[in-house]
Protein backbone atom coordinates (compact mmCIF):
# COMPACT_ATOMS: atom_id res chain seq x y z
CA UNK A 1 0.00 0.00 0.00
CA UNK A 2 1.26 3.47 -0.83
CA UNK A 3 1.98 6.00 1.91
CA UNK A 4 -0.93 8.19 0.80
CA UNK A 5 -3.36 5.27 1.01
CA UNK A 6 -2.15 4.40 4.49
CA UNK A 7 -2.61 8.01 5.48
CA UNK A 8 -6.19 7.96 4.17
CA UNK A 9 -6.89 4.84 6.24
CA UNK A 10 -5.62 6.46 9.40
CA UNK A 11 -7.35 9.73 8.59
CA UNK A 12 -10.71 7.94 8.34
CA UNK A 13 -10.28 6.52 11.82
CA UNK A 14 -8.53 9.50 13.45
CA UNK A 15 -9.41 12.83 11.80
CA UNK A 16 -6.91 14.76 13.98
CA UNK A 17 -3.79 13.32 12.30
CA UNK A 18 -1.95 15.36 9.67
CA UNK A 19 1.05 15.13 7.35
CA UNK A 20 4.32 16.84 8.26
CA UNK A 21 5.87 19.67 6.23
CA UNK A 22 7.90 17.34 4.01
CA UNK A 23 4.90 15.15 3.29
CA UNK A 24 6.58 11.85 4.15
CA UNK A 25 5.38 11.31 7.69
CA UNK A 26 2.13 11.20 9.57
CA UNK A 27 1.97 13.53 12.58
CA UNK A 28 -0.10 12.30 15.48
CA UNK A 29 -1.10 14.44 18.49
CA UNK A 30 0.59 13.01 21.57
CA UNK A 31 -2.71 12.47 23.42
CA UNK A 32 -3.89 10.23 20.61
CA UNK A 33 -0.62 8.40 20.07
CA UNK A 34 -1.26 5.26 22.10
CA UNK A 35 -4.65 4.82 20.47
CA UNK A 36 -3.22 5.21 16.95
CA UNK A 37 -0.41 2.77 17.73
CA UNK A 38 -2.92 0.22 18.98
CA UNK A 39 -4.86 0.63 15.75
CA UNK A 40 -1.71 0.23 13.63
CA UNK A 41 -0.78 -2.93 15.51
CA UNK A 42 -4.13 -4.68 15.46
CA UNK A 43 -6.17 -2.88 12.79
CA UNK A 44 -6.49 -3.68 9.10
CA UNK A 45 -3.08 -2.16 8.27
CA UNK A 46 -1.19 -5.07 9.93
CA UNK A 47 1.83 -3.13 11.17
CA UNK A 48 3.40 -6.03 13.03
CA UNK A 49 6.93 -4.64 13.24
CA UNK A 50 8.27 -1.51 14.88
CA UNK A 51 11.36 -0.93 12.80
CA UNK A 52 12.98 2.07 14.45
CA UNK A 53 12.39 4.76 17.03
CA UNK A 54 14.49 7.91 17.01
CA UNK A 55 14.12 11.58 17.78
CA UNK A 56 15.07 15.00 16.48
CA UNK A 57 15.85 18.08 18.55
CA UNK A 58 14.28 21.08 16.78
CA UNK A 59 15.12 23.39 19.71
CA UNK A 60 11.50 24.51 20.20
CA UNK A 61 10.23 20.93 20.18
CA UNK A 62 11.40 17.35 20.17
CA UNK A 63 10.09 15.12 17.40
CA UNK A 64 9.78 11.42 18.00
CA UNK A 65 10.07 9.44 14.78
CA UNK A 66 8.65 5.94 14.54
CA UNK A 67 9.02 3.68 11.54
CA UNK A 68 6.49 0.88 11.33
CA UNK A 69 6.69 -2.01 8.90
CA UNK A 70 4.26 -4.71 7.93
CA UNK A 71 5.70 -8.08 6.95
CA UNK A 72 2.30 -9.24 5.75
CA UNK A 73 1.44 -6.23 3.58
CA UNK A 74 5.04 -5.15 2.87
CA UNK A 75 4.36 -1.50 3.45
CA UNK A 76 5.77 0.97 5.92
CA UNK A 77 4.79 4.12 7.73
CA UNK A 78 6.77 6.96 9.25
CA UNK A 79 4.97 8.43 12.21
CA UNK A 80 5.95 11.54 14.14
CA UNK A 81 4.92 12.82 17.54
CA UNK A 82 5.81 16.38 18.54
CA UNK A 83 6.75 16.95 22.15
CA UNK A 84 7.44 20.24 23.90
CA UNK A 85 11.14 20.92 24.66
CA UNK A 86 12.28 20.94 28.24
CA UNK A 87 10.93 17.88 29.94
CA UNK A 88 9.40 15.76 27.17
CA UNK A 89 7.23 12.80 28.04
CA UNK A 90 5.54 10.29 25.77
CA UNK A 91 3.62 7.06 25.97
CA UNK A 92 5.63 3.86 25.67
CA UNK A 93 4.85 1.38 22.92
CA UNK A 94 6.38 -1.52 24.82
CA UNK A 95 2.93 -3.02 25.45
CA UNK A 96 2.39 -3.39 21.67
CA UNK A 97 5.90 -3.99 20.36
CA UNK A 98 8.64 -5.77 22.30
CA UNK A 99 11.28 -4.01 20.18
CA UNK A 100 10.12 -0.66 21.55
CA UNK A 101 11.76 -1.53 24.87
CA UNK A 102 15.36 -0.93 23.77
CA UNK A 103 14.53 1.70 21.14
CA UNK A 104 12.85 3.84 23.75
CA UNK A 105 15.71 3.32 26.15
CA UNK A 106 18.05 4.66 23.48
CA UNK A 107 15.85 7.70 22.87
CA UNK A 108 15.73 8.27 26.62
CA UNK A 109 19.51 7.94 26.81
CA UNK A 110 20.22 10.38 23.99
CA UNK A 111 17.32 12.86 24.19
CA UNK A 112 15.89 12.50 27.68
CA UNK A 113 12.38 11.65 26.56
CA UNK A 114 10.59 9.88 29.40
CA UNK A 115 8.30 7.07 28.31
CA UNK A 116 5.29 6.44 30.49
CA UNK A 117 4.56 2.77 31.02
CA UNK A 118 8.01 1.58 29.93
CA UNK A 119 9.02 -1.62 31.75
CA UNK A 120 12.66 -0.72 32.36
CA UNK A 121 13.55 2.86 31.50
CA UNK A 122 17.28 3.36 32.07
CA UNK A 123 20.32 4.25 29.98
CA UNK A 124 21.35 1.71 27.36
CA UNK A 125 24.50 3.04 25.63
CA UNK A 126 26.05 5.58 27.96
CA UNK A 127 27.33 4.64 31.41
CA UNK A 128 24.58 4.55 34.06
CA UNK A 129 26.01 7.55 35.93
CA UNK A 130 26.14 9.75 32.82
CA UNK A 131 24.75 13.25 33.19
CA UNK A 132 22.77 15.01 30.50
CA UNK A 133 21.44 13.87 27.16
CA UNK A 134 24.20 13.99 24.49
CA UNK A 135 22.13 14.45 21.33
CA UNK A 136 20.23 17.47 22.62
CA UNK A 137 21.27 20.68 20.89
CA UNK A 138 22.02 22.40 24.21
CA UNK A 139 24.21 19.56 25.53
CA UNK A 140 27.56 20.51 26.99
CA UNK A 141 30.24 18.61 28.86
CA UNK A 142 33.71 19.63 30.10
CA UNK A 143 35.38 16.96 27.91
CA UNK A 144 33.45 17.97 24.80
CA UNK A 145 35.73 20.02 22.57
CA UNK A 146 33.77 22.07 20.05
CA UNK A 147 35.43 22.38 16.66
CA UNK A 148 36.21 26.02 15.86
CA UNK A 149 34.03 27.14 12.95
CA UNK A 150 35.07 29.93 10.62
CA UNK B 1 67.28 0.68 4.99
CA UNK B 2 68.89 -1.16 7.87
CA UNK B 3 66.14 -0.82 10.46
CA UNK B 4 67.33 -3.82 12.39
CA UNK B 5 70.99 -3.95 11.59
CA UNK B 6 71.50 -7.60 12.31
CA UNK B 7 69.58 -10.68 13.18
CA UNK B 8 68.52 -10.71 16.82
CA UNK B 9 70.79 -12.71 19.05
CA UNK B 10 73.73 -13.02 16.67
CA UNK B 11 75.84 -10.78 18.88
CA UNK B 12 75.84 -13.55 21.47
CA UNK B 13 77.40 -16.11 19.13
CA UNK B 14 81.15 -16.27 19.30
CA UNK B 15 83.08 -18.30 16.73
CA UNK B 16 85.61 -20.70 18.10
CA UNK B 17 87.80 -23.20 16.29
CA UNK B 18 85.78 -26.35 15.96
CA UNK B 19 82.35 -24.72 16.42
CA UNK B 20 80.58 -21.75 17.97
CA UNK B 21 79.48 -20.93 21.50
CA UNK B 22 77.01 -18.54 23.02
CA UNK B 23 78.62 -16.03 25.35
CA UNK B 24 76.77 -13.08 26.91
CA UNK B 25 75.79 -11.39 30.14
CA UNK B 26 72.71 -13.07 31.58
CA UNK B 27 70.78 -9.79 31.60
CA UNK B 28 71.20 -9.27 27.89
CA UNK B 29 70.02 -12.83 27.28
CA UNK B 30 66.92 -12.19 29.37
CA UNK B 31 66.26 -8.96 27.51
CA UNK B 32 66.72 -10.69 24.19
CA UNK B 33 64.28 -13.40 25.26
CA UNK B 34 61.80 -10.82 26.53
CA UNK B 35 61.97 -8.69 23.39
CA UNK B 36 61.55 -11.75 21.20
CA UNK B 37 58.38 -13.00 22.90
CA UNK B 38 56.16 -9.99 23.46
CA UNK B 39 52.75 -11.58 23.76
CA UNK B 40 49.94 -9.20 22.83
CA UNK B 41 46.44 -9.19 24.21
CA UNK B 42 43.46 -10.19 22.06
CA UNK B 43 41.99 -6.76 22.23
CA UNK B 44 40.60 -4.73 19.35
CA UNK B 45 38.41 -1.69 19.83
CA UNK B 46 37.56 -0.52 16.33
CA UNK B 47 38.69 -0.65 12.71
CA UNK B 48 42.42 -0.59 13.58
CA UNK B 49 41.85 -4.04 15.02
CA UNK B 50 41.49 -5.37 11.47
CA UNK B 51 44.91 -4.08 10.58
CA UNK B 52 46.17 -5.79 13.72
CA UNK B 53 44.44 -9.00 12.65
CA UNK B 54 46.00 -8.66 9.19
CA UNK B 55 49.37 -8.23 10.87
CA UNK B 56 48.70 -11.46 12.70
CA UNK B 57 47.70 -13.38 9.58
CA UNK B 58 49.96 -15.13 7.07
CA UNK B 59 50.68 -12.22 4.73
CA UNK B 60 52.37 -10.02 7.34
CA UNK B 61 52.89 -12.66 10.01
CA UNK B 62 53.61 -10.95 13.31
CA UNK B 63 54.79 -14.36 14.52
CA UNK B 64 58.15 -13.66 12.86
CA UNK B 65 58.78 -11.23 15.71
CA UNK B 66 57.59 -13.58 18.42
CA UNK B 67 54.36 -11.64 18.96
CA UNK B 68 51.91 -13.97 17.30
CA UNK B 69 50.61 -15.44 20.52
CA UNK B 70 47.51 -13.32 21.06
CA UNK B 71 46.40 -14.24 24.56
CA UNK B 72 42.77 -14.07 25.61
CA UNK B 73 43.65 -13.21 29.19
CA UNK B 74 45.45 -10.05 30.32
CA UNK B 75 47.28 -12.14 32.94
CA UNK B 76 49.34 -13.82 30.20
CA UNK B 77 50.17 -10.71 28.18
CA UNK B 78 53.21 -8.50 27.85
CA UNK B 79 51.92 -5.89 25.47
CA UNK B 80 48.54 -4.25 25.02
CA UNK B 81 47.97 -3.05 21.46
CA UNK B 82 45.31 -0.36 21.78
CA UNK B 83 43.82 -0.76 18.32
CA UNK B 84 40.97 1.64 17.81
CA UNK B 85 38.67 4.30 19.22
CA UNK B 86 38.38 4.30 22.99
CA UNK B 87 34.85 5.03 24.15
CA UNK B 88 34.23 6.39 27.62
CA UNK B 89 32.59 3.15 28.65
CA UNK B 90 35.42 1.04 27.23
CA UNK B 91 38.00 3.26 28.93
CA UNK B 92 37.01 1.87 32.31
CA UNK B 93 37.45 -1.69 31.02
CA UNK B 94 40.83 -0.76 29.55
CA UNK B 95 42.06 0.59 32.87
CA UNK B 96 41.06 -2.67 34.51
CA UNK B 97 42.68 -4.78 31.78
CA UNK B 98 45.89 -2.80 32.07
CA UNK B 99 45.87 -3.24 35.84
CA UNK B 100 45.42 -6.99 35.40
CA UNK B 101 48.49 -7.37 33.18
CA UNK B 102 51.59 -8.59 35.00
CA UNK B 103 54.78 -6.51 35.03
CA UNK B 104 56.70 -5.85 32.86
CA UNK B 105 53.96 -4.55 30.60
CA UNK B 106 54.03 -2.38 27.51
CA UNK B 107 51.44 -0.45 25.56
CA UNK B 108 51.35 0.29 21.84
CA UNK B 109 48.86 3.01 20.91
CA UNK B 110 47.84 2.06 17.40
CA UNK B 111 46.10 4.60 15.21
CA UNK B 112 45.11 8.23 15.62
CA UNK B 113 42.14 7.47 17.87
CA UNK B 114 44.25 5.65 20.42
CA UNK B 115 46.85 8.44 20.31
CA UNK B 116 44.65 11.52 20.63
CA UNK B 117 41.05 10.75 19.76
CA UNK B 118 41.77 11.21 16.07
CA UNK B 119 38.80 12.24 13.96
CA UNK B 120 36.65 12.01 17.09
CA UNK B 121 38.62 14.72 18.89
CA UNK B 122 36.06 17.44 18.14
CA UNK B 123 32.33 17.44 18.83
CA UNK B 124 32.19 13.92 20.24
CA UNK B 125 30.88 13.28 23.70
CA UNK B 126 31.65 9.58 23.94
CA UNK B 127 35.31 9.24 22.95
CA UNK B 128 38.34 9.39 25.23
CA UNK B 129 41.08 11.70 23.91
CA UNK B 130 43.78 9.08 23.66
CA UNK B 131 45.25 6.32 25.78
CA UNK B 132 47.43 8.66 27.84
CA UNK B 133 44.40 10.60 29.07
CA UNK B 134 43.21 7.42 30.78
CA UNK B 135 46.42 7.36 32.79
CA UNK B 136 47.85 4.39 30.89
CA UNK B 137 51.48 5.04 29.89
CA UNK B 138 52.21 4.44 26.21
CA UNK B 139 55.55 3.06 25.02
CA UNK B 140 55.14 3.27 21.26
CA UNK B 141 52.81 5.40 19.17
CA UNK B 142 51.88 4.09 15.74
CA UNK B 143 50.19 6.92 13.82
CA UNK B 144 47.86 6.42 10.87
CA UNK B 145 44.17 6.13 10.22
CA UNK B 146 44.42 3.20 10.20
CA UNK B 147 48.14 2.36 10.15
CA UNK B 148 49.07 -0.41 7.78
CA UNK B 149 50.22 -3.74 9.22
CA UNK B 150 53.80 -2.81 8.28
CA UNK B 151 53.49 0.26 10.49
CA UNK B 152 52.38 -1.91 13.38
CA UNK B 153 55.28 -4.27 12.78
CA UNK B 154 57.65 -1.30 12.74
CA UNK B 155 56.12 -0.11 16.01
CA UNK B 156 56.66 -3.57 17.44
CA UNK B 157 60.30 -3.52 16.32
CA UNK B 158 60.71 -0.15 18.01
CA UNK B 159 59.25 -1.63 21.17
CA UNK B 160 61.68 -4.55 20.95
CA UNK B 161 64.48 -2.03 20.60
CA UNK B 162 63.24 -0.27 23.70
CA UNK B 163 63.06 -3.51 25.65
CA UNK B 164 66.61 -4.45 24.62
CA UNK B 165 67.95 -1.06 25.69
CA UNK B 166 66.27 -1.01 29.07
CA UNK B 167 68.62 -0.31 31.96
CA UNK B 168 67.35 -3.01 34.31
CA UNK B 169 65.60 -6.13 33.16
CA UNK B 170 62.81 -5.81 35.73
CA UNK B 171 61.50 -2.51 34.32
Amino acid sequence: MQASEIFEHIKLKFPQVSVDELGGAVVVPKELFLEVAGYLKSGELFFDNLHCVTALDRKDRIELVYIFYSFKMRHRLILKVYLPAGDPEAESLAQFYRSADWFEREVYDMFGVKFRGHPDLRRILNPPDWEGYPLRKDYSHPDLIIKPRD
Amino acid sequence: MAIVEKVLGTEFIKKFPGGSIGLAASESVFKWAKASSLWPMTFGLACCAFEMIAAGAARFDIDRFGSGVFRASPRQCDVMIVAGTICVKMGECMKRLYAQMPEPKYVIAMGDCAISGGIFYHDTYSVVKGTESLGIPVDVYVPGCPPRPENLLFGLMKLQEKVRKEKNAGK
